[in-house]
């Protein structure tokens, strides 16, 4: 018997197969990381809850109707003099801070604000209360959203260069990534509770 | 002279035999960074909102999904941007309770209070549709959310 070498498998194809589930694993990738706008709720109250009183300057309010229109402290306005205004009334420091825990705050001396007295106390004190329509279209409410998380982002980033001399976003990675530094985690407490984000969402209008 | 032009050569041809290694190695790349769809969309894939202040959602297994948005199927639903899908179902927001209480379900109960429920909700529904299931999640205690965005330039 005629002793047969064995045959070569010719590999030249095996590229073009490669290519093939290649190409298909492209096509159906979708390499997007979920991101979004993040939001706390805050908890249910109890049915006996009474609300505490807040002083009419201390708020914030922004309306907006179910044709996507702004009323900002009863005028209208443009979404894109939203944050400037709303970073006017936060910054405002134009009386005492809260009492936190037995402790009064005392007045903002970081505030850059016009320290009127028809505006907001403290930013602590100052609360942006948001009120949609049921009809109000989700974009339109999310830009709201976001503009005034973006005002308090803006005077959270200028206090952390004046007193730490880095922006905000990398003070608070920098202590993403060392958790147990605990100088970094004063820092950042700090700041956020100079400017805590208070934005409520009120009860809607028009149940429909 | 002529012992050199006698040494005519083409262009040599390149060796191709490392190839499939190259094209191996990039496919092992996509599948292993590939993740497929779990649950098949019965709504149109929602036209998410800008944002400039979107933060990435971090681990994945703690994220519970909730899809808003215009149904595929119009006979039976109607053309509104306001249908919920649940899972790989369309339900109403009486069925959001029951849906995060399955999904805490699925992690251990250390984990439970960093779950974040992402609403993937579509630019043109309605907030009203939102604030119902915000009342629901609120009733559950399922605090954390994130409304789905994708990141604008500012």
């Amino acid at each position: 018997m005629a002793r047969r070498e064995n045959p070569e498998i010719n590999a030249g194809s095996m590229a073009d197969i490669a290519f093939l589930l290649l190409i298909f694993f492209l096509v159906t990738t979708t390499m997007n990381v979920d991101s979004g706008v993040s939001k706390k709720l805050s908890e249910k109250p109890p049915e006996d809850y009474v609300p505490p009183v807040i002083k009419e300057k201390n708020i914030f309010e922004v309306n907006i109707n179910r044709n996507n229109e702004l009323l900002v402290e009863g005028s209208r306005m443009d979404i894109d003099e939203l944050k400037d205004a709303a970073i006017a009334f936060i910054d405002n420091g134009g009386g005492d801070g809260k009492i936190d825990e037995g402790e009064p705050t005392g007045p903002c001396n970081y505030c850059k604000g016009e320290r009127s007295i028809k505006s907001s106390d403290h930013p602590n004190k100052a609360i942006i209360s948001v009120q949609s329509d049921r009809g109000t279209e989700y974009g339109t409410y999310l830009k709201v959203q976001n503009e005034l998380i973006r005002a308090y982002s803006d005077l959270r980033n200028i206090l952390s260069k004046e007193r730490y001399g880095i922006p905000f976003p990398e003070l608070e990675d920098s202590y993403k990534d060392d958790r147990a530094n605990l100088e970094l985690k004063k820092k950042v407490e700090d700041i956020k509770t100079s400017y805590p984000e208070i934005i409520s969402d009120s009860e809607p209008t028009s149940s429909n | 002279m002529s012992k050199f032009r006698k040494k005519k050569k083409g262009m040599p041809a390149v060796n191709t035999a490392s190839l499939p290694d190259i094209v191996f190695m990039l496919l092992f790349f996509f599948m292993v960074t590939t993740t497929m769809r779990e649950t098949e969309l019965k709504i149109e894939n929602p036209r998410l909102p800008n944002a400039t202040e979107v933060k990435k959602l971090e681990h994945k297994s703690l994220v519970s999904t909730i899809y808003i948005g215009k149904s595929k199927d119009a006979t039976r639903h109607g053309t509104a941007y306001n249908r919920i899908q649940l899972n790989d179902k369309i339900a109403t927001a009486n069925d959001v309770p029951a849906f995060i209480i399955n999904e805490r379900s699925k992690v251990s109960e250390a984990e439970v209070p960093y779950m974040t429920t992402s609403i993937k909700a579509d630019k043109e529904s309605n907030v009203g549709t939102i604030i119902d299931i915000r009342l629901k999640l609120r009733d559950v205690n399922a605090l954390k959310i994130s409304y789905s965005a994708s990141k604008a330039a500012e």
